[in-house]
């Protein structure tokens, strides 16, 4: 085998100086590599006109001269729906490079059993715009996904968006100013913790949508962030399920089960400190009949809130509802649940409020036209069992 | 006795590098060669693309469309081995087969006899361990095409059908968008090649015949049905062929269902393409985007019945911006007239 890309690498290697532009020969490397390479990035910022992309490798090491040190441009991006593209392999790191202004998604991993994302840094310059690409670091059917010391800034969806994923750990990160700060969605055993998040729309997400390949999330603790000013009006192309994100807030859980809230700073957010909303909420259509549209098992406990004692900000179908139905002026509480139920489980409270700082709290009755608004959370003064913690299979 | 020694020693040298040859041959029995001609797949001038002996042309009812560039496909299997029939996936091609694939674009298209231009001959190879994609982009002379890991770009031109002149960026794709698209349960694998596509008459240089009744003769094909037993697409373009949702469906399958699969790269969207798929929401009717970003254009659903411009579907066939364009790979141009098609399917979907 290595004798074939040896007498290729040499074959090509005749043509190599004839093209000595920069994405060509790094994407040839990147096909040429063996299992074990390290590929590495000089400092400088390079401009790229089409996707790089690594596909079928392991144990490759994608290793830049550091974040804004080595900066991969896209602004003149003609071809491919990314940024980066890695596929189909194990134990693949990415560290100390910067992706900037893609087309698409920045940097997308897929069907990856081991991939880490150290330092990196994805962006889109300028004001936030609808314009911009939806995912800055995005790993989609992946299992043993570690993501730290990372960067985000400006998706027109979510900065760090981990989709239909196992075992993922998100820790040590900052997002800003993108639409969703940090967002897991259906995904099953993510720890997000010590990340900030701040002036994106909404913070952190925890999301299971339907219709999807892996249908369930679950298991998902997101504890010890500074999630604190996340007031950035929606710029999400519209469609997108970001897009009814209220502007202001802190953190969303939607439809997921098994989420575990504690010990974080939630300051400042002024449209939902942390909302736990059902499906229906979203008013899409729903056909998938192996889809739970409820959260269920949510604990939120010892988190810290804050709040400037402003109106709801959010707009949309979700700002009307504020406006029109609730009326809580500049009281707005921290924590809201969207109170719709099951029928079939009624019971148990599909969520426990316990040991917060500072916290106010209310449930909306959204099933019935908001009849029963209530902010007494002695209801919901419940505990659940600690969830696991995310253990890494890693090189 | 000093010679007798030193033609032993030659002998054996001779033997162990005639071994290590063979050795070397069995691990890698197709190792790529530098230049298409050395296959030997084609007889006479090379630019003329006559099939050798053994390489049998072939054609699909409905093509993927590639920047409006023609292909000409051809096929040669191992001597002796065949494939076994089966109604719904891409024939499993035996170990030892090559599919050939020219793009070129006609000087005219109005008019063959003013030549063409070959831009590129990519090959599928099975392989013992798997399908193996290969690269060769043709030289200006028109002599020989070369072996390109990482792809190019080249400027083209040529008169369309309606004589209007038309000129684009074409893109030659790297290895590894090969398998962007020929993926299936993350293995290479080819995409065109199912008795659906292959069910139609083709005119070779002996006669006009079915395809699949001609590669049963050949021995080639196994356990085939009576024809009114095999499925077809329609021919996209051809109204008489079948009616605008089989062929809107046709020109989708194979346009789309690639990724947009449940064994293909697109599956974590949920939407799903192929010719079988008879879930609305997973054809994307009513169904609200995933991870569409600005590919939304502000639009709520994949497909809106009765609405194309409302449909996202259509949005994304109609860009170019490759953020938001579908396929993301191998077009830079919008394929106006099969848009077309889709726009009148969507329009007459029962609201």
């Amino acid at each position: 085998m290595k004798n074939y890309f040896l007498s290729v690498f040499m074959l090509l290697a005749g043509t190599l100086s004839a093209q000595p532009d920069f994405q060509k020969k790094l994407q040839r490397q990147l096909i040429l590599s063996d299992d074990g390479d390290t590929i590495r990035l000089a400092a400088g910022t390079f401009t790229l006109t089409g996707t790089l992309s690594l596909e079928g490798k392991n144990d490759i090491t994608l290793l830049g001269a550091g974040t804004d040190r080595t900066i991969l441009s896209f602004k003149n991006q003609t071809e491919g729906a990314e940024g980066l593209r890695v596929s189909n392999g194990q134990r693949i790191l990415l560290q100390d490079f910067t992706v900037q202004d893609a087309k698409g998604d920045a940097i997308k991993t897929m069907n990856l059993d081991g991939v880490t994302f150290r330092r990196v840094k994805t962006e889109w310059t300028g004001e936030p715009k609808a314009e911009n690409g939806a995912y800055g670091l995005y790993p989609v059917l992946c299992t043993n996904v570690l993501i730290e010391e990372c960067e985000a800034i400006g998706a027109s969806d979510a900065g760090i968006y981990v989709g239909q994923s196992k075992h993922i750990v998100v820790r040590n990160c900052r997002a800003y100013r993108n639409v969703a700060g940090i967002e897991i969605e259906n995904s099953q055993m993510a720890d997000v913790y010590d990340n900030e998040a701040t002036e994106n729309t909404g913070g952190i997400l925890v999301f299971d949508l339907p219709d999807l390949v892996q249908k369930k999330g679950g298991n998902v603790r997101v504890f010890r962030n500074k999630i604190h000013n996340n007031n950035y009006p929606n710029f999400a192309p519209a469609g997108n399920i970001v897009a009814s994100v209220p502007q202001g807030t802190g953190i969303l859980i939607l439809a997921t089960n098994d989420v575990e809230i504690f010990e974080n700073e939630i300051i400042n957010n002024n449209s939902l400190g942390t909302g736990v909303i059902s499906y229906y909420l979203t008013e899409k259509p729903l056909t998938d009949s192996l889809y739970y549209p409820y959260p269920t098992r949510v604990s939120i406990h010892d988190n810290r809130y804050q709040r400037e004692r402003v109106k709801y900000q959010g707009k949309g179908r979700l700002g009307l509802m504020f406006k029109y139905k609730l009326r809580f002026g500049r009281k707005v509480p921290d924590i809201i649940f969207d109170g719709i139920l099951d029928d079939k489980n009624q019971g148990k409270a599909p969520v426990c409020v316990q040991n917060n700082k500072n916290a106010s709290f209310a449930t909306l009755d959204a099933a019935n036209n908001f009849k029963n608004v209530s902010r007494d959370a002695s209801p919901y003064n419940c505990s659940l069992s600690p969830l696991k913690k995310t253990d890494l299979t890693l090189r | 006795m000093r010679s007798k020694s030193y033609l032993l020693l030659l002998a054996v040298t001779a033997w162990l590098f005639a071994f290590r040859e063979a050795f070397i041959l069995s691990d890698m029995p197709l190792a790529p060669k530098e230049m298409l001609s050395e296959y030997g797949f084609f007889a006479g001038n090379l630019s003329e693309q006559l099939p050798a002996a053994e390489v049998l042309p072939y054609k699909l009812n409905t093509p993927l469309f590639s920047d409006y560039a023609q292909k000409l496909r051809f096929v040669k299997f191992p001597p002796g081995q065949s494939a076994a029939y089966n109604p719904d996936e891409v024939l499993d091609l035996p170990v030892g087969t090559v599919l050939i694939k020219t793009f070129y674009y006609p000087k005219d298209a109005r008019d063959a006899t003013k030549g063409r231009r070959l831009m590129e001959t990519r090959l599928l190879l099975h392989e013992a361990k798997g399908w193996k994609a290969l690269e060769y982009i043709w030289n200006d002379e028109q002599t020989d095409a070369y072996l390109e890991v990482a792809g190019d770009s080249k400027e083209v031109t040529w008169v369309d059908e309606q004589g209007k002149r038309r000129a684009l960026t074409y893109s030659i794709p790297n290895l590894n968008q090969c398998k962007g698209c020929h993926n299936q349960n993350e293995q290479l694998w080819p995409i065109g090649p199912s008795v659906r596509q292959l069910n139609g008459t083709l005119a070779y240089a002996d006669t006009t015949e079915n395809q699949l009744l001609r590669w049963q003769r050949l021995g080639l094909l196994t356990s085939l049905p009576t024809l009114d037993k095999v499925p077809k697409v329609p021919q996209w373009d051809d109204a008489k062929a079948g009616t605008v949702d089989e062929r809107a469906r046709a020109w989708l399958d194979i346009n789309c269902a690639h990724c947009h699969s449940p064994a293909g790269p697109a599956r974590s969207s949920g939407m799903f393409l192929h010719w079988q798929e008879t879930d609305a929401t997973r054809l994307g009717v009513m169904k609200a985007p995933v991870a569409a970003g600005r590919g939304s254009g502000g639009r709520q659903y994949g497909i809106v019945p009765g609405q194309p411009d409302q449909s996202i579907l259509v949005h994304r066939l109609e860009s170019t911006d490759p953020g938001v364009m579908m396929p993301e790979l191998g077009r830079r141009t919008v394929h106006a007239e099969g848009v077309q098609l889709v726009r009148e399917w969507i329009a007459g979907l029962p609201r």
